[in-house]
């Protein structure tokens, strides 16, 4: 084929992933941007597979065997689970950028410095993405030895396999090609995959958010290194679409904790100078019963219900959506508060309450609906702890000083369905459960709701 | 980008481009034309993806999640080119994880955005 109809094809391709992107502005139009994304990628590996002299009998066993088990994963993961798939999926991605890089090592014949320095990059960023992606997989997936993995000296562990790196991608630049240059590209690999491990393994669970969305980036930089290093510019530019795309959540996820990336990464929560004891903050607290919930419900015209993480666990999205409708049918007015780092990555809990079919007009931001909290008759916090915690507010020295934080205690009642008193993420007791106008209903999330939707239907 | 600015490896890249002016060769103009896609793109994303609401978040990560696997692009040009063998297994396993990568993340994508679909 001619190389210039390849480059217009590939061109074609990252126009249609920009009109893609674009796509996802709107719910509306976000189905038909999802599927010209993915027709650029259709465009872009026909048209690397009609070019002379390639064998495809390995290429298409590996489209075979990836297209099988991708769409298993597809159809069979459940909306709980998009967490863990996405990380998953990013490892993947970091990882088919390193093996290109290295396949094109031995190769290639052009060495260039350019050509070589882009290459390390690759295998750098794509070994931190695959091994940093696989671990936040693990801890998504909650397999407690991750856990109990202390990495001693951590923040010199890792600055030494940064630097070891960054040493290795110098040595790397000046070399021949000979089997000394590939030694060291997969040095820098395997440095990479450790460092990967040491950055991600300490990182709470709360804190996911963030790091997803990092790793996101990453993979869309290993894309971009990669692209440098085969001088493709379609790699480069979906590359860098997704790498700014990544950046741009990470950022969000860290302004919406009041916390610095490299705090997220490298700090500690909690360690403060805090001396609140949850016995004296949980004297007053008052508990109470579904019954007792459905009548302040009966009597109110506007509830607002906050989801957290906890909804995700109790899986009581669809328990939830039943409530709502029930209360819609009541002429009650309900919302939804959705706190940007609610859930374990961004957008969470959005997708859980639309797979329950929740329209998404009745899912708020915190910035649109703070300031209607003093109208809200009835607020309901479900699994959500940190994000309603009004020390944020008031107190300094607290560890989520400063955060934003949705104002539930504004509201006229509060109700927070919570199995225990135990504190969250933050390691903090939570004011707002003993407050004057809060009651709370100690209980599994989803049969809590269903009691209430019982109580209701009965009186 | 360091690699970009020293002036004593641009002699051995015109060497090296000139030599091999009918492969993929990275003389400093294409190195400098690949920059500016680059930072022009990051430029197109950041403008593109800051205007995405909360609510389409999580299939922002999928999708794109899905256009990182275009090192399918790449992995496919490995697996079939060439003839030692190593190269091409490291391709083959490329291209079974970015196919993962790509068919897994538009598909969940599509999943979910349907479930976004107004339902009244």
């Amino acid at each position: 084929m001619d190389p210039r109809l390849v480059q217009l094809a590939y061109l074609l391709s990252a126009v249609l992933f920009i009109l893609g992107l674009k796509g996802l502005t709107r719910p509306r139009s976000a189905v038909r941007g999802n599927l010209l994304g993915a027709c650029g990628l259709l465009v872009a590996v026909v048209v690397t597979l009609f070019q002379a002299g390639l064998d495809y009998r390995l290429i298409v066993g590996g489209l075979a065997v990836g297209a099988v088990i991708g769409a298993v994963f597809a159809i069979r993961v459940q909306m709980t689970e998009m967490p863990q798939m996405v990380a998953l999926f990013n490892g993947f991605g970091g990882a088919a950028s390193t093996l290109v890089a290295g396949a094109n090592l031995v190769q290639t014949e052009s060495f260039s410095t350019d050509m070589l320095v882009a290459t390390a990059l690759s295998g750098m960023i794509g070994a931190v993405t695959f091994s940093g992606s696989l671990i936040a997989w693990g801890k998504l997936k909650e397999f407690r030895k991750l856990d109990q993995i202390k990495i001693p000296a951590q923040q010199i562990v890792n600055g030494t396999l940064v630097l070891a790196c960054i040493a290795l991608t110098v040595a790397m630049a000046n070399g021949d090609g000979s089997t000394m240059t590939v030694v060291t590209y997969w040095g820098i690999s395997t440095l990479a995959l450790i460092l990967g491990v040491t950055l991600v393994v300490s990182i709470g669970g709360a804190d996911m958010p963030v790091v997803i969305a990092l790793l996101n980036s990453y993979s869309g930089l290993a894309a971009a290194a990669t692209g440098f290093v085969l001088s493709n510019t379609v790699l480069i530019i979906s590359g860098s679409l997704v790498g700014a795309s990544g950046l741009i959540l990470t950022r969000i996820m860290c302004v919406a904790m009041n916390r610095s990336l490299p705090n997220v990464l490298f700090g500690k929560m909690g360690a403060t100078g805090s001396t609140l004891d949850a016995d004296d903050v949980y004297a007053d607290v008052k508990s109470t019963s579904a019954d007792e919930v459905a009548m302040v419900l009966e009597v109110a015209s506007r509830v607002v219900i906050v989801p957290g993480y906890g909804m995700a666990v109790a899986q009581a999205q669809h328990t939830v959506s039943d409530l709502r409708k029930l209360l819609v049918s009541k002429q009650i007015e309900v919302d939804f508060a959705i706190h940007p780092v609610a859930g374990r990555m961004p957008g969470h809990m959005n997708v859980l309450l639309a797979e329950a079919d929740v329209p998404y007009e009745a899912l708020r931001e915190m910035d649109e609906i703070n300031p209607t909290m003093e109208q809200a008759d009835v607020t309901i916090v479900l699994g959500a702890n940190d994000v309603v915690n009004p020390l944020a507010r008031t107190d300094p020295d607290s560890p989520i000083a400063g955060m934003p934080i949705i104002d539930v205690d504004k509201s006229r009642t509060i109700i927070v369905i919570k199995r225990s008193l135990s504190p969250g993420f933050a390691g903090i007791p939570n004011p707002l459960f003993a407050a004057d106008n809060a009651l709370m209903l100690f209980a599994d999330g989803r049969k809590a709701i269903q009691d209430i939707i019982n109580a209701l239907n009965e009186s | 980008m360091h690699f970009l600015l020293a002036s004593e490896p641009v002699n051995k890249i015109v060497e090296a481009s000139t030599e091999a002016a009918a492969a993929v060769s990275v003389g400093p103009d294409t190195a400098m034309l690949l920059l500016t896609v680059f930072v022009l793109a990051v430029f197109i994303g950041v403008e593109v993806i800051t205007k995405i609401p909360p609510t389409l978040h999580t299939p922002l990560m999928s999708g794109s999640n899905a256009i990182s696997g275009i090192a399918l692009v790449g992995a496919v040009i490995a697996a079939g080119s060439g003839d030692s063998l190593l190269p091409k297994i490291l391709g083959c396993a490329a291209v079974t994880l970015a196919t993962i990568n790509v068919v897994g993340g538009f598909m969940v994508t599509h999943r979910m955005l349907g479930m976004f679909r107004r339902k009244d």
